[in-house]
């Protein structure tokens, strides 16, 4: 097991579930494994169906960054409401920098 | 009395109707069986980030241990169901099973989510150390172990599965060829361009490979393969085999319940069986297509395995859904990554969408201008596009979907989207 770190998703009716995140995992593994509903992620973070969508909380995105180059296409072509911290959750790695990270789910994955 | 619901196949299916169950509001008991010993987890990395290196079977786990019990969800693993019986007398649907261990599972409702199984190759030393399958994490784990240390491998099929197992091999440093007794690669997924384009990419990157070539034995000394020999005599080196010939789906209780099978368990599009009460989902399955609701199809994906099994879970509980859903399917065979949306059979025209010597491009596929199912490699935009426009009941216009400047999405005509949609591209 490696070093823990939070990670705080908001569902579309604003509730909050807080999960006790493994660094080195991806933000989308560590919402369905453990059952955080909203991050379909049918392809199993393989940057192919874009039902991962997040959107970034403002204070974290400048850490988290941008998406990729696959991933970008993804978000432009497949997402219902793309804005401007939108990430696929399985290209977002957690590191100690992203303790506290927030992630709002959008309502709706394609 | 009440025995809740009993999945049979602890598959992404299986782990899907549960899930899905739960989500639905259903709040009694579900046993989830599943003859592996260990709990559901992802099977396509196991042919290619978990052969690379890069996934461990824990990182393959679909959910922690603890969600299980969270969720009211009875995992039972290491436990396969060999008898399953409807009652005469109880209500529509109960029954029991049995497991190979003598365990005793009484339900109200089942649903069968069982898979299939690698097709064997009934071949002269075909049982020979060193030829592997690979359809479960055990066969994975033991294909990893010995890629470590081959020299010579050779892979019978050129499907997805060979293919990538080849892909990994190649990269490994081993020296690689790759049989399949078709005229052209994947010949079951992708259309022909789409197929020469990958013999031409595959040889580039140093794999041998043989088309119309049929295997018709093995040799081996001390139990062990040494060769593989093709129906006209050639005799390929080989101290690794990979078989990917196909699977076959597990039909065996489904035939015990003298349930309708045809190269599959028989269901309808809510996933019913030829006993309504009786559910089934995944690769185990043969349905109407999820689009035109037309014919009997086999889809063996994760994108079905997931749908499926939601639209079973909502019948079991009386909820009758009508759901249209794109089938999709991913194949990553290195660095070149095959997205397919849509099915493409039965396809009158094609259209290439930039150059397959530059290793990005795509193909769409049409009938009657009607836009049926995309091939795409390293082009996921397109086959996004294609993927939502399909699920609008849209379609692209044939003309300009050429140029690989214009952009799939500004192509997109009638029906017109349905109304959320013009109100999302409006916001």
């Amino acid at each position: 097991m490696g070093t823990l770190a939070k990670v705080i998703y908001i569902d579309s009716a604003g509730r909050e579930y807080a999960v006790d995140a493994t660094v080195g995992d991806t933000v989308m593994a560590t919402a369905v494994k453990n059952g955080v509903p909203g991050i379909v992620a049918e392809c199993g973070g393989n940057c192919s169906c874009a039902t991962c969508h997040v959107w970034v909380s403002d204070e974290f995105a400048p850490v988290v960054g941008p998406p990729n180059d696959m991933e970008e296409d993804l978000l432009d072509m497949g997402v219902s409401e793309r804005r401007g911290t939108s990430r696929l959750s399985c290209q977002i790695r957690i590191t100690a920098a992203l303790d506290g990270l927030r992630v709002e789910i959008p309502p709706e994955q394609p | 009395m009440s025995n809740g619901t009993l999945i049979v196949g602890g598959s992404q299916a299986g782990l899907q109707v549960a899930v899905s169950l739960r989500q639905l509001g259903d709040t009694s008991p579900i046993i989830l069986v599943g003859e592996e010993d260990h709990p559901p987890y992802q099977r396509p990395p196991l042919s290619k980030e978990f052969l690379a290196g890069t996934a461990a079977l824990d990182s393959l786990a679909f959910r922690t241990p603890g969600f299980y019990a969270d969720s009211g969800i009875g995992l039972v693993c290491g436990e396969r169901v060999s008898e399953v019986s409807l009652s005469m007398s109880g209500p529509p649907g109960s029954g029991v099973a049995m497991t190979a261990s003598g365990r005793e599972l009484p339900f109200n409702r089942l649903a069968l989510t069982v898979g299939a199984g690698a097709r064997r190759l009934p071949l002269p030393g075909a049982d020979l150390g060193g030829i592997c399958y690979l359809r479960e994490y055990n066969d994975a784990a033991n294909l990893r172990t010995r890629l470590s240390t081959a020299t010579n491998v050779v892979v019978v099929g050129g499907g997805f599965i060979g293919l990538e197992v080849a892909s990994a091999a190649r990269t490994l440093g081993r020296s690689v060829t790759v049989v399949e007794a078709a005229e052209r690669l994947m010949a079951r997924s992708v259309g022909t361009v789409v197929s020469e384009f990958y013999r031409q990419a595959h040889v580039r990157r140093g794999i041998d490979v043989r088309l119309s070539s049929a295997v018709s034995g093995f040799q081996g000394e001390r139990g062990r393969v040494t060769g593989v020999t093709l129906s006209d005599g050639a005799r390929l080196p080989a101290d690794l085999v990979l078989v990917g010939v196909g699977v076959l789906p597990r039909t065996e209780l489904a035939e015990q319940l003298g349930l309708v099978c045809d190269q599959g368990i028989v269901v309808d599009a809510h996933a019913r069986t030829s006993d309504p009460s009786v559910v089934a989902a995944g690769d185990c399955t043969v349905q109407p297509h999820p689009i035109t609701g037309q014919g009997r199809v086999r889809l063996e994906s994760v994108q079905n395995a997931v749908a499926q099994a939601q639209v079973a879970a909502a019948t079991l509980l009386g909820r009758l859904d009508n759901v249209m859903s794109v089938p999709w399917f991913w194949s990553y065979q290195g660095d070149l990554r095959l997205q397919i949306a849509g099915l493409a059979a039965g396809y009158d025209t094609q259209v290439v969408r930039g150059d397959p010597a530059d290793e990005h491009f795509s193909v769409l596929y049409y009938r009657h201008d009607r836009l049926l199912a995309i091939d795409a490699v390293n082009r996921p935009g397109d086959y996004m596009a294609v993927r939502k426009t399909l699920g609008q009941g849209a379609s692209i216009a044939p003309d300009r979907a050429a140029d690989p400047d214009i952009s799939l999405r500004s192509l997109v005509d009638g029906p017109a989207p349905t109304a959320p949609a013009v109100q999302r591209a409006k916001a």
